[in-house]
């Protein structure tokens, strides 16, 4: 039997967002990358830093999932 | 930003190898705990929902504890009993915490300096007058979280003794290479010192720099500090025993500290073209009553990311590792291990990897933020 709440759904579709959000990121940073070498260093440090303000939408989602379970980590 | 003046150095390979034995350790040491801890609870209630206390281990491994818990239950526990120090209607009640943890589900009352305390799943309560139908000296409410009155707890927890301990080690490694520093002006740097002279000129190179411009030289104690914290916490988090295995920058009251620390900072070091943005924005003036609450609430919105980010990545990761572990308890066959443990092992190295990126992240968003206050002519 699987237990859970719907909670963790929500967090799924927040992981699907933050998923297609990092994935352009990070494939739009390699285009640059690949057009531009001797700029990676750069476009790596603002890739990263995207990166993260788009995850932690995920990460949003994970910490109301756990809110929403009564568990809070 | 180029890592790789980081990671080709002959000594960090070094390191990243002994890392990896840890982990394999690691992964031991937590089919231990869990299989001490996991099998007594599902024998004893047999009820169908087996998945519960599974959860109820990890949340228990990822929160803070009164004591440094090593491995058994019960009688045969080991574990290093930990001071409590509990502010109470009677004034400091202070006692090893190895004194009063025989029960744990307030069925007990103890007394100590003449008040009258119970224990409740690792918390400190004043008991009710009476017990309930099942003995405890508790009143739960539907999430079986106590409502009694609580004394104001300020023990050194687990958490709190990882981060001394963590103190004591950042004290003692930047205290000597800049004793080195002093020492040898102008030579080639030697021993420590050349282990993180590459990572401080990281710091300083891709991180203030490019953010700070050329006032990045007050900023750096401040970087340089948040960076080691976090990054030396979040790998001894990894660490599963003594020394570490705390999950100390997973726990939202530290990571909330240091967001206000980076959010005082940028506030008391903002400069007339922050504030102006702040109250007077770039729109028409008819704009501004919906503009400056925004803006406002844009303050406190970036350290509550920067506290968030942090905590839910270290915690995700902490519950990632443990929740590979427990399939081979919800599967209850010794084959899954060999499934479990190399997965353990990959995210392990992962968050080997996560640990270095959340810190890198955490200083270089203060950095930016910073940088967005001091300065002082408007690009726009």
């Amino acid at each position: 039997m699987i237990v859970g709440s719907i909670a963790g759904i929500g967090a799924g579709l927040a992981a699907i967002g933050a998923g297609i959000g990092i994935g352009q990121i990070g494939g739009k940073a390699m285009e640059g990358m690949a057009r531009q070498p001797e700029a990676a260093s750069k476009i790596q440090t603002a890739m990263l830093i995207a990166a993260a303000f788009v995850e932690a939408v995920a990460l949003f989602g994970v910490v109301v999932a756990f809110l929403g379970t009564g568990n809070v980590g | 930003m180029d890592l790789s003046h980081i990671f080709n150095l002959k000594k960090i390979a070094i390191t990243a190898f002994c890392a990896v034995f840890l982990v394999a350790a690691h992964a031991q040491e937590h089919e231990n705990t869990d299989s001490a801890s996991v099998e007594p609870v599902e024998t004893e209630t047999g009820h169908a929902d087996k998945e519960a206390p599974i959860s109820e281990t990890i949340l228990h491994h990822i929160a803070d504890s009164h004591e440094w818990h090593f491995w058994g239950e019960g009688e045969h526990k080991v574990a290093i009993p930990l001071p409590v120090i509990l502010v109470t209607k009677n004034g400091i009640v202070t006692f090893l915490s190895n004194k009063h943890d025989q029960d744990e589900h307030g069925k007990e009352v103890f007394e100590e300096k003449g008040q009258q305390l119970v224990n409740f799943h690792g918390g400190y309560y004043y008991p009710t007058a009476a017990a309930n139908h099942e003995g405890e000296y508790v009143v739960l409410d539907q999430y079986k979280v106590p409502t009694n009155e609580k004394p104001l707890d300020l023990s050194i927890t687990k958490n709190v003794a990882s981060m001394l301990i963590s103190v004591v080690v950042i004290l003692f490694v930047f205290i000597s290479i800049a004793n080195a520093y002093k020492k040898r002006v102008g030579k080639a740097p030697k021993g420590m010192q050349s282990l993180f002279e590459p990572i401080i000129i990281f710091v300083r190179d891709d991180i203030a720099k490019p953010q700070l411009g050329h006032r990045y030289k007050g900023f750096m104690p401040y970087l340089l500090t948040v960076f080691f914290f976090v990054w030396i916490n979040n790998l001894m988090g990894i660490i599963p025993f003594f020394p570490g295995g705390a999950n100390l920058t997973g726990n939202i009251s530290v990571t909330a500290m240091l967001a206000l620390c980076t959010f005082i900072l940028t506030n008391v070091n903002g400069k007339k073209n922050y504030w102006g943005h702040v109250f007077t924005p770039h729109v028409p003036w008819w704009l501004y009553p919906l503009m400056i609450p925004v803006e406002i609430i844009g303050l406190f919105t970036k350290p509550i990311a920067l506290m968030i980010r942090l905590f839910a990545n270290i915690t995700a990761g902490h519950i990632l590792i443990l929740s590979l572990l427990s399939l081979i308890f919800i599967l209850k066959s010794v084959a899954a291990a060999g499934v479990a443990v190399p997965f353990v092992l990959f995210i392990s190295v992962i968050e080997l990897v996560v640990g270095f990126i959340q810190a890198f992240i955490f200083t270089i968003l203060s950095a930016l933020f910073i940088g967005m206050a001091v300065e002082e002519h408007a690009e726009h």
